[in-house]
Formats: structure tokens, sequence, C-alpha cells
């Protein structure tokens, strides 16, 4: 599903991101990407959903290879791919319904498809009575829920999810967190970066852990921890 | 497309003001390019009924045969150059010389002025070497005893003629070029004040296309009521102009439609270029 191999990545003004960085994610994973802030964890996700490209090595996303990636093709391996951050990123000029059902217009999907599949949507997140409601409305749980909503419209394979519980109090943290599980017990892939442990700890999920740019511990792995 | 244009005309509702600042600004460039335009085809129109007024006299001698200067006549209106040559008569030269000078008006013999033929020339051959040309060729008949035509007020009607042209031609690309700056810089803010957007879009996975297309419906939009708007400012000062200074001249309907379009071209174009490079950025 996903492959990271000997993946380096440098920056020109802030020098080497990622160094030597191999793992692969399967289909149906669910991955906490951990360690400190400025450790590479965003750097992995943007060279997933292709924001950025790898200075060498190769990054391959279900069988879309970075080397072989064109520009063009980036808008349709991000439609197989959701994508939820810290600070939501919602238009905050439209609706919940209309955050959601952005994300299925893009692909040129009729209205007659849009409209109930964004009413099973805000089912599963649980946020039904909320539709017409602006993100301003919403808590931060809330908001998130929308995100992560969005980045479900397209059925993608995988979620990546970067630092999604950063702006939540342990209760939506809870909540946020346990609608991850149970989109990853859909068979969606689930790759979140978090620098919660707490929130590591109390799950039994892989955990792939990086410090300056390297991979230090992949728990699923455990004979192949580096130094 | 439909998802387009609703995309276009939602960024109006939802930025109203920057929009009507856009439009504001495309507006008052396209007038002030309009107000120049304006300007120069008065200039032209006035230039052009002057050219009108060039004119080769070629004034017979006493006594020439009828039939020499009808065929001298038929001969002169068959140059490419001529628009028309007409024979005057003595009778016909006082009677006009009677309505262009008083001091003709108590004089009874005709013979006091002699006869002509009076050539007019096309327009695009009236500049001082055609004139000429076309004076010395008449010259060349036997009986015919001077030829004039205005040399120095030709020379000069052309000098005026060809500094306008190139100060039109220069001040009206620069004002162009203004336009161009100026709008374009217009939609870059309205590119700029949607970048957020722009990157949630690229992020659910819009194409570029997909982004571009609204902001070209929108700049378009912008650019054909900046048009419009701008058309009626320079309507409304041409009746303003026409009211207190001097009846002047308007664009054709053909020439404002072109303005409206341009217009929209530009605000295309300025729409294109910002997105384009925007998109590149991120």
């Amino acid at each position: 599903m996903i492959r990271f191999t000997r993946v380096r990545k440098v920056f020109p003004r802030t020098g080497v991101a990622l160094d030597d960085v191999s793992f692969a994610v399967a289909k149906g994973e669910f991955v906490f990407l951990t360690g400190p802030s400025g450790a590479g964890k965003s750097t992995i996700l943007k060279l997933i959903f292709a924001d950025e490209m790898p200075t060498s090595g190769e990054v391959k996303i279900a069988n879309v290879s970075s080397a072989t990636l064109k520009h063009r093709d980036i808008a349709r391996l991000r439609r197989k791919l959701g994508v939820v951050f810290q600070d939501f990123r919602l238009l905050e000029d439209r609706t919940v319904e209309d955050n959601i059902g952005f994300a299925l217009e893009v692909t040129g999907a009729p209205r007659t498809v849009i409209r109930p599949k964004v009413a099973r949507l805000l089912t599963q997140v649980g946020l039904a009575s909320k539709a017409q409601a602006l993100p301003a409305e919403l808590s931060g749980g809330e908001q998130q829920r929308v995100a992560i909503a969005r980045a479900l419209a397209n059925d993608p394979v995988v979620l990546l999810a970067d630092e999604p519980t950063g702006n939540l109090d342990d209760r939506a943290t809870r909540g946020v967190f346990q609608l991850l599980r149970e989109i990853n017990a859909t068979g969606t892939a689930v790759m979140m970066a978090t620098h919660d442990l707490e929130l590591v700890e109390r799950s039994d999920c892989r955990t792939i852990e990086i410090n300056h740019g390297r991979v230090v511990l992949d728990s699923a792995e455990p004979g192949k921890v580096l130094p | 497309m439909t998802l387009a244009m609703r995309e276009a005309l939602l960024a109006f509702r939802r930025a109203p003001m920057l929009s009507a600042l856009s439009v504001t600004t495309i507006a008052f460039s396209l007038f002030a390019f309009g107000l120049f335009g304006l300007v120069a085809l008065n200039i032209r129109e006035a230039l052009g009924t002057l050219e009108d007024r060039v004119e080769i006299r070629a004034f017979l001698g006493d006594g020439t045969a009828i039939e020499a200067s009808a065929i001298a006549l038929d001969d002169i209106q068959s140059f490419p150059e001529v628009a028309n040559a007409t024979l005057v008569t003595p009778a016909q030269a006082l009677e006009r010389a009677r309505q262009e000078l008083g001091e003709f008006s108590d004089v009874f013999d005709a013979e006091i002025l002699p006869a002509s033929i009076d050539v007019r020339l096309k327009p695009g051959f009236r500049d001082p070497t055609t004139v000429r040309a076309v004076a010395e060729r008449v010259r060349t008949y036997d009986f015919i005893e001077d030829v004039r035509f205005g040399e120095e007020w030709v020379e000069k009607l052309y000098q005026i003629r060809n500094v306008a042209t190139i100060a039109g031609t220069v001040l009206g690309l620069t004002f162009a070029i203004v336009a161009v700056i100026i709008i374009g810089s217009t939609i870059r803010m309205a590119v700029l004040a949607r970048a957020r957007e722009i990157s949630i879009m690229r992020l659910v996975g819009a194409t570029d296309g997909f982004v571009r297309r609204p902001f070209l419906i929108e700049g378009t939009i912008k650019g054909a009521i900046g048009g419009m708007v701008a058309l009626f400012l320079t309507w409304a000062t041409n009746g303003i102009i026409g009211r207190l200074v001097f009846a002047a001249d308007f664009f054709d309907v053909r020439v404002s439609i072109a303005g409206i379009f341009a217009g929209a071209l530009i605000g295309l174009l300025g729409s294109a270029v910002s997105v384009g490079r925007h998109l590149k950025s991120v």
C-alpha cells in the first residue's frame, strides 16, 4: 500500500529532513508515526500525498511510484488518499455539507451521488444534525470530524492524519481517535502522525518512531530497531 | 463547467468588496484607455476632415480648347490616386470665390479668374510625396499654366498626422500596458485572497484545470463588467464634453462591443497568468 525505500529528503533552506527512511504499510493497517517536533513526521505524510517529492529513494503509494509520478497525475493520486490536519483546513464560508461535498465535486461526481453520500458521511462521523452549520459554529472536535468526513468522501485506501488531535481537549481527542479506529476497521489504512505518547501507549497499534529524519523504531520490526 | 460557473459567481457573493474593487479597477483602467481612445479618434477625425480638403488645382491657360481640357480631365480622372477631377469654368470659379470671399461679391466679370481642373485624391494618397507627384504629372499638359496644392500646408498637415500617429501609438500602448498590469495585480490579489481555498481544492484532488476554471470565468466576467462600466463612463464623459465644450465623435457600435470584449479578454488573460503563477508557486 505504502512503501518507502531508502528515502532521503533535503530542503534547500533547512537541510536534511529525512535520511534513509524505509518502511511499508499494508492495506488496512493502523500506524502511528511518532517523534518529537521537527523529527520528519509531517514530511513523511507530505511525501505520501505528493506535496513533496523525495530527493532520492522511492515512495510508492497504491502502485504509483514517485519516480514516475507526473504533475498531472498528482490530483488522481490524492483522490485515493484522505488527508486530515491539525488545523482542520475547512472552508470557513461554506457549510459542513458543502465542505464535504466539495471533495466529491472536484472529482466531477453528480449531485445525485454527492447528496446521499455526504448524508452518509455525516452520519458516520456523528454530525448529521450539523449539516447546515458553518465551521466557526462547531467545536474543535466537530470541525475535525468534518475534516475526517471530507477525507473519506472519495473512499480513500489510506487516511493520513497529521496531528489530528493536536488542537483538541482529551474528550475530543478520544472521540476523534475512536472515529479513526472505526474507519480503520472498515478496511481503510490509517497513518497518524502524533506526539501524544499517551494515546499511542493506550493502543496496540504499530508505531514508527522518527528522530532527526531517521526511523529509530518500527514496532512491526522490533529486530530492526536502530540506535 | 456548471460547477466552475457556480464557483465563479459565488466568488462575487463571498467577497463582494474585493470583487467590486476588481471591477472598479478594471473599469477605471479601461476608462482611462477609453478616454485616450476618444481623444485619438477625434484627432484622427479632425485630421481626416483636413485631409479631405487636400486638393490640386491646375489652372488652364487662356484660350484652352474645351476638347483639350475634357480629354485631360478624363485622363487625370483615370490616375489611380485620383478620387475625382472637376473642370471649373471661370464663371464657376467666380461664383465659388464669391461664396468663400466677400471681396469678390461686387465683381461681375467672370473672366477675371482662370478656368481650372480641381483634382481630389483618394484617401491614402494625400501625403506630400504623392500629391507632389500627381501635381507634376498634371503640370505636363501644355495648356496648364500653373499647378497649386498648398505644398507647405500639406507638409505641415502630414507632420501633425505623423506626430499624432506616433504619440497615439506610444500613449495607447502605454495605457494598455498599464491597464493590463493594474488589472493583473487586482486579479492576483483576488487569487491570493483565495490561496487557502486553492490549497484545499488541490488537497482533495482537484486538478489544476479544475482550480483554474472558476478564476478564468470570474476574471472574464469582471473584465466584461469593467469594460461595460468603462464604456458607460466614456460615453457619459463624451456627453458632458459635447454639452459644455464641443460635440465630439464617439466610438461606433463595433468598437464599443470590441472594447467590452477587450475588457473580458484582459480579465481572462490576467486571471490565467495570476492563477498559473500561483499554481506553479505552491
